[in-house]
This record gives structure tokens, sequence and C-alpha cells, in this order.
């Protein structure tokens, strides 16, 4: 074992914490951070496994706190629900899964082999490269939820797709742009083939048999036919919708030069004998093309669609109450006035009025809050949020397109559409440019016209040709390329293509607090004993106590070998928990629970904040005070320290409170922070610093976040952050490693460099070179090799981008 | 040079054998996942 493995958690790689937790992998005991690890660990021990850690490429995943996942998988056992995704055949069901948190090609391994270790999976395949899952078990003996289950159990998010259309449409759309590929590719070789026996002919002097000239020519146009129909075919398509729509995109001289090049130089092979044929350029140039928009559309087939985004923040199904019983009906069939039973552990299908006395509810992905808010009967509860406590009954207000849920993507809509503008300077430029070619080619053809019309179409083709923008074109995609890969091996996801480009000049970085900075579990931060027990002690009595308790703050608490138990253990709702040990009576819990017990009133403490500091006392004294907190991520300091020495300034803001997020800010080094707010106060604060010139990138991972990101210059979302939240994702952090932040930055920067190099380059050489051609000096032989040379100059250039060797990581999908 | 006349079309014949067994591969699902398969063979001891 390697110091670093020591160090961290062996499951998930994130640090131990203090955690004493080991699981028993072949023969070594190996250190994990919780025990959501632990029995992952052991889980794949148990399987036969093993294979898993000596070959994945990255870290497990942490898995969720157990609540969260509780009835859900249950609920997919059912019929009426599970008949929604389950294609069925015979006894044998089928479904289409999109699993999260896949990092490499072991976790589709790991999830492979699980799968069809149960009893009744027939097939089970995982791609690594969608993210999705495939399986048919037989009906009879295995449920949809036991699938589900066993994929989560794994740490993994399973969500069944329902309609697997979408999905068969980017399936088609890969396939179908790889064969263009290969067409063109295949064809480039071959025409280029010829190209090089008839330049090198020309260059030694030699004049080739005209018969075997015309030979080659008529071969090579054989060849490039289907090049330009077929692989070209979403070229000439583009440009035909940009004249339709009168706008003037690259693909409109791409376009026109590719028609004329090609028409120029069948007209050339098969009639005239003199003039030049340009099948090689034109091969080229379309592989070239082809090329960038293959690795444009792998990199976004990766983001999650909206409606997808909002389908997974929702519950499928809701429980109805009619009358004495309740029956499952899909979210879609609420209306407001029902009433709708929430079960611990389940997501709210509606906005409702909280008809039980009192609830937990974990507002995490509403409001940033952390800590679970109590709710009274009669309050407002929002859809999307997470019951934590007993179950609860509500009537629901409204439902669907209602709900507040559906108000923040609305928001996320309207900030989307408010995006700056600067991204697209880039196709400005661009698009000026390509005006200015088409007018150099049509001055020169007039030109030609007027003083020899014999060579006018000649030189105007020499023009396009020579000028075609084809270094140009691949000069910035190119370098985001290889920089997109090379990002993805350190495990951040580039979702916009030209996210990289607004990465390099952010000067602002705005992280939210929950499940960005921090992990998102709570943990105690400080236990400060009052009483006649010491801090070791403290802890054990409490972690004995809240073992009994299904309070969702519990969890901090219990940790494995404890050497007490607690008897008669009684929880009370909002309060805390009461138990004997060793004889003893103890409680833990708010601060007057625990004054109770030994009749008297701490009026004090209600002041305090009763969420973050939790009591343990017994029948005499008050024996200790327990700080709980939201535990920072190890990466979150070091990260800010590289951000601002890149001249970055890093803020927080949050929807928690004022000290939590002070704390924290000290914590990481941030000197400017915003505690409570709004997410509409966070989208104005963001507009606010984009209004004085700040480039503002904006880290988040929950639903509140969304419209902000969406408005932000560039929006970061953490890999396990809501759907939601990566919908609106420039980039999505995989690894969850803060410290890739500033690497992306420190890329994306000498990624602009080459970029810039790139394009100095490909514009020397298209203006130096373009007045040569109208004028006729060059030879089109020599134009098409400029151009190659030209593009592969760039290309290599780009290259420099590429991950020097390979490290442990992900890659491109 | 005559035999180029015979060569240059095999070699047409070739590319276009080449082309349709690519596009059969890619309609077969060959290339929708370049990972797992190479990890399979590796990990499938116990089978």
């Amino acid at each position: 074992m390697s110091a670093l493995a020591a160090v961290r958690c062996f499951h998930c790689g994130d640090a131990l914490g203090g955690s004493t937790l080991t699981a028993r992998i072949a023969g070594c005991d190996e250190s994990v951070c919780c025990r959501g690890c632990l029995a992952i660990a052991e889980l794949i021990a148990g399987a036969g496994l093993i294979d898993y850690y000596r070959l994945r490429e990255s870290s497990g995943v942490r898995p969720e706190s157990s609540a969260k996942a509780d009835d859900r998988w249950e609920a997919l056992n059912r019929p009426e629900v599970a008949g929604q995704f389950v294609r069925s055949s015979g006894d044998i069901a089928a479904v289409t899964l999109a699993v999260d948190g896949l990092r490499c090609a072991a976790c589709s391994w790991l999830v492979d082999r699980m799968l069809q270790a149960l009893p009744g999976v027939v097939e089970a395949s995982t791609n690594a490269a969608t993210g999705r899952t495939y399986v048919r078990w037989r009906s009879a003996q295995l449920g949809l939820g036991d699938v589900a289950r066993c994929i989560a159990d794994l740490g993994y998010r399973p969500h069944p797709l329902g309609d697997g259309s979408a999905e068969a449409v980017q399936q088609h759309e890969r396939r179908d742009a790889l064969k263009r590929l290969a067409v063109a590719g295949f064809g480039m070789m071959q025409v280029m083939m010829f190209a090089v026996a008839v330049y090198s002919a020309d260059l030694a002097h030699e004049v080739l048999d005209p018969t075997l000239l015309k030979f080659f020519r008529i071969v090579s146009l054989l060849v490039a036919t289907p090049v330009v129909f077929y692989a070209g075919a979403p070229i000439f398509a583009a440009a035909w919708r940009n004249l339709q729509t009168r706008t003037l995109g690259m693909d409109v001289p791409v376009a026109l030069a590719l028609a004329l090049a090609f028409c120029a130089s069948i007209y050339n092979a098969l009639w005239a004998s003199a003039g030049e044929v340009y099948f090689d350029s034109v091969t080229m140039f379309i592989f070239f093309l082809t090329l960038s928009r293959y690795v444009q559309m792998l990199v976004r087939h990766r983001t999650v669609g909206l409606s997808d985004a909002l389908a997974r923040q929702l519950p499928d199904h809701a429980h109805r109450v009619e009358l004495d019983s309740t029956s499952d009906v899909s979210v879609f069939a609420l209306r407001p006035g029902d009433i709708v039973l929430v079960r611990r552990g389940e997501i709210l299908p509606a906005d409702g009025e909280l008809l039980t006395g009192q609830a937990h509810i974990d507002e995490a992905m509403l409001t940033g809050e952390a800590l679970p808010v109590s709710r009274h009967q009669g309050e407002r509860v929002a859809a999307g949020t997470l019951n934590v406590g007993h179950p609860v009954q509500l009537r629901v207000l409204a439902a669907t397109t209602g709900t507040t849920l559906s108000h923040m993507v609305s928001l996320l809509q309207r900030a989307q559409t408010q995006k700056p503008t600067m991204a697209r300077s880039a196709d400005v430029a661009a698009t000026r440019f390509l005006r200015y070619i088409l007018i150099a080619a049509g001055l020169t053809c007039a030109m030609w016209l007027i003083l020899d019309p014999a060579r006018a179409f000649a030189a105007t083709l020499a023009v396009l040709v020579v000028a075609c923008p084809c270094a140009f074109a691949i000069a910035t995609p190119a370098a985001i390329s290889a920089a997109t890969a090379n990002l993805a091996q350190q495990g951040v996801l580039v979702t916009r293509i030209d996210a990289l480009e607004t990465l390099a000049r952010i000067d602002r970085i705005v992280f939210d607090k929950t499940g960005t900075l921090t992990h998102g579990d709570i943990a105690i931060r400080r236990c400060v004993p009052v009483g006649r027990l010491d801090e070791p002690e403290c802890r054990n009595v409490a972690a004995a106590l809240e073992a009994a308790s299904e309070h969702p703050l519990a969890r901090a608490f219990v940790r494995p070998g404890d050497p007490y138990v607690a008897e008669q253990a009684r929880s009370l709702p909002g309060a805390g928990v009461e138990a004997l040990i060793d004889g003893r009576r103890y409680r833990i819990g708010t601060a007057h629970f625990a004054a109770e017990l030994r009749g008297s009133v701490d009026l004090a403490a209600d002041a305090r904040s009763t969420d973050t500091v939790v009591v343990l006392g017994d029948e005499q004294d008050e024996l200790a005070r327990f700080e709980l907190h939201d535990k920072p991520r190890g990466t979150a300091g070091s990260a800010v320290a590289s951000l601002a020495q890149m001249q970055v300034t890093p803020q927080i803001m949050s929807g928690d409170s004022e000290a939590a997020v002070g704390h924290l800010a000290f914590q990481c080094g941030i000197h400017e922070y915003r505690a409570r707010c709004t997410p509409e106060q966070k989208l104005t604060h963001v507009q606010t610093m984009q209004s004085i010139g700040h480039r503002v990138a904006m880290v988040g991972d929950g639903v509140n976040d969304a419209p902000v990101l969406g408005a932000a210059d560039l929006a970061i979302a953490m890999g396990r952050g809501t759907p939601l939240a990566q919908t609106s994702a420039d980039l999505i952090l995989v690894g969850e490693n803060l410290d890739a932040i500033p690497q992306a930055v420190q890329l994306a920067r000498r990624m602009l460099r080459i970029a810039r190099q790139n394009l100095t380059w490909a514009a020397l050489y298209n203006f130096g070179s373009l007045p040569l051609a109208a004028m006729g000096f060059i030879p089109p032989w020599l134009a098409a090799l400029g151009m190659s040379l030209s593009s592969m100059a760039v290309v290599v250039n780009a290259a420099r981008l590429l991950p020097r060797h390979r490290l442990p990581g992900w890659r491109l999908p | 040079m005559n035999i180029l006349l015979i060569l240059v079309p095999l070699s047409l014949a070739l590319v276009a054998f080449g082309v349709w067994a690519f596009f059969w591969a890619v309609g077969n699902g060959q290339f929708d996942d370049l990972e797992s398969a190479g990890w399979d063979a590796l990990l499938d001891r116990n089978e």
C-alpha cells in the first residue's frame, strides 16, 4: 500500500478525515472514510471482484447517504411504476438505465459483473462511453427495483430511461458521423496517393504520360465523388440552411469552394486536358472538417438534456391518498387538492401544504441550506425536496409545471438567453473573414474577365483554394479538441466547445458552499466536554444514543465499534433521543431537551442555533456540546490559493447561515463571501459583477445554483451535482477534485495562446498567399500543398496541448 | 506502367471492401464502446 493510500479512502480516494474504519480486502485491512465506502468495498470483495481495485483508473464513487435511496427502489418493483420503463417480451423484461458516476471501464465492468451475479439476470451490458446500462432479466425472479438497487449499492446512481428515442437518435448520429469520417479518410488517402505521384513528377520536371495522367484523374474522381456527396453532405446541407436563413456561416464559402473546385476538377478531368484537378484538396478539406465535427459531437453527447434533468429531479410517481387507501399514480396525474403521502427518504412530488404535525425536510437542492429544516402543519413545502423525517401527508397546491422547481427551470432558461455574447465574437470574426474571401474571389474573377477571360476561372478557384480557410477553420477547434482531451484525463468534462476560451479569460470565480466547497455530508466539527466525562467518552456515549435515532443528523455521530449499547431508547421528533446506558439515563438533542432531564430550563440555549449545536446531558449535568458542520473538501484550500495566484478572485455565495459561510471562507482563505443568498440574489450579484466588466465563473452543484450557473460567463458543475445544475454547466468536474479548476484555467490559457498562434499563422498564410493567387502566380498544386502544410502546422502545434503521458484518469467518450 | 491499370482498380476494390467492412462493423455496434471489451479480456479470469 502506498503512502498516499494510507491517508486516503481505499474506495473513494477522499481524505480519511479521522476515520478509523477498515475494510478487509484480499487479506489486508484497508482504510475507508465512511460506512458507505466500507459497505461497498466489502460488497465488491465479497463478490470476488477485487480486480476492480487493481485495474480501475480512478477512485470509486463515494456513496450517497442511505436516507436518499430507501424506498425509491422498492417502488420501482411495483408493476404500475415499472411499466413506464420496462419493455417486456414473454417473461423477459428489458430496460435501459442511465448510470451516473461511471468513471472508467473498470466501473462498467463492475456494474456488469454485479448485475450478472443477480439470479434471473439474462444479460447486462454497460457502455462506459455513454454511461448506459442495458439489462434483460426474467421478470418472475426479479423486479426493476432490484436491478436499480444492485447498481445503487455500488455507489452509482441509476435512472431508468423510459423513452429510448433520444438515446437511439444519438447513437444513430454517432454511427453516421463515424461512417462519414471513414469514407473521408479512406478517400483522402487514395486521392493523395495519386496526387503525390503527379506532384513529384512535376517537381522533378518530368512529363507524365498523358494517358496515365488522365487515368489517375478519372480514378481520383471516382474516389472523390463519394467523399463529396456522402462525407461532405452535412457541409452542403448546413450551407444551404445558412443561405435559406440569410446568415453567413463558415459552411457557405467552404461549400462554395468545395463545389467550385469539385465541378472544375470534373470538367478538367473528363474534358479538358490542360486544367488542374483539386480532388486532393477537396477530400482532405472534407476529412479535416468531418474530423473536427466528430470530436465536437462526441463531447456534446455527454451533456444532459434539460427535460431529462427535470425528470430526474422529481420522483416518477406519488402515493395518492384516497379515502382509506393509497394508490401509486404518476406525478403528472397529480392535481391541486390531492392528498399525497411522502414516506421517509422520498422526494416530494409536488408543492404542497403540510397536513402532518411536523416534518424534517432536506431543502438543500432548492436553498443550499446544508441541514434539514423543520416544517410545521400548514406550511408550504416544495417539490424536489427530500423528506428525511417521518412519513408526512401533504395537500397538493401545485404540481409539475406550477412548482417552485419549474420556476427554477424557467429562471435558468431566462439566464441562459441572457448569457454574455463574448463567446460568439469568434464567430463574428470568422464571418467577417469569410466575407473578405468571397469578395476577393469576386474581384479576382472580375479582374481576370477584363484582362484575360481564359484564366478567370482558374485564378478565382486558386483564390478560393489558397485562401480557403482550412487552417483557419481548424486552428481553434484543433487546439480546443487537444485541450479537451487533456482535461478529460484530469477529470474535467467540457460540455460546450467554446467554454475553454471563456475559461482562459475569467477573473472572478464564485463558489457555492454546500456540496461544492464541502462534501455535503454532516460531520462533528468540535466536541466540547463541559461535565465529568472526557471527550472520547462523550463521543462514545453520543454515538450509542444516536444509533437509536432516525434523525438525519444522527449519522454524523454513529461509528462502528462503539463500546456502549443504548437501552430503552426513545426518540422525540424535533428534540432528541433519550436512553439508558449502563444504568444511567442520558439525553442528546437540543439544549432545551437535554436540560429538561435534570429539571432545569436552558432558556439561553434556545436563542442559539439549535440546528448546528447538539447537547449531551445526563440527570445531573450537561456533559458536552457538539458543533456540527459540513466537512470542507480537502482540495478547497489549495485550489483557492492557486486560483488567487492566477489573478482569479475567489468568492463564496451560499444560502447557508452567516456563521457557517464565514467559517468556511476563513478555512479556505477566501475573503469575499455572501451568506443567506436566494437564487435571485445570487443571479443579481453575478450580473452586477458582469456589468462592471468582470468575467465570472460559477462553481455549483444544486438546483438552486442552476440559474446562476446559466447566467455566469462560465459554469462549472460538480460531477455528483444535480442533473439540472449539469445542464447549465460548461464544465463538469467529474472527479470532484477542486484542484482541477486551477489546472483547467492554466491549460485553457495555454490553449488560448496556441489557438492565437494558429490563427496568426493561418491568417498570415491566407492573406499572404491570396494576392499572389489572385495575380495568378501560384500554380494550383502549390496552393493545395500550401493549404495541406498550413493545416498540418496548425494541427501539430495544437498537439502540444495533448497530455504528455498517460495519467490514470478519464478519457474522451 | 501498364501494370497500374490492373493494380489501381484492384486497390480501389480493396478500399471498397474496407469501407464496406467498416460500415458493417459500425452498424453492428463494434465502435459504440471501445473501452469495455478490452477490459473484459483482462478481467474475465473467473469464467
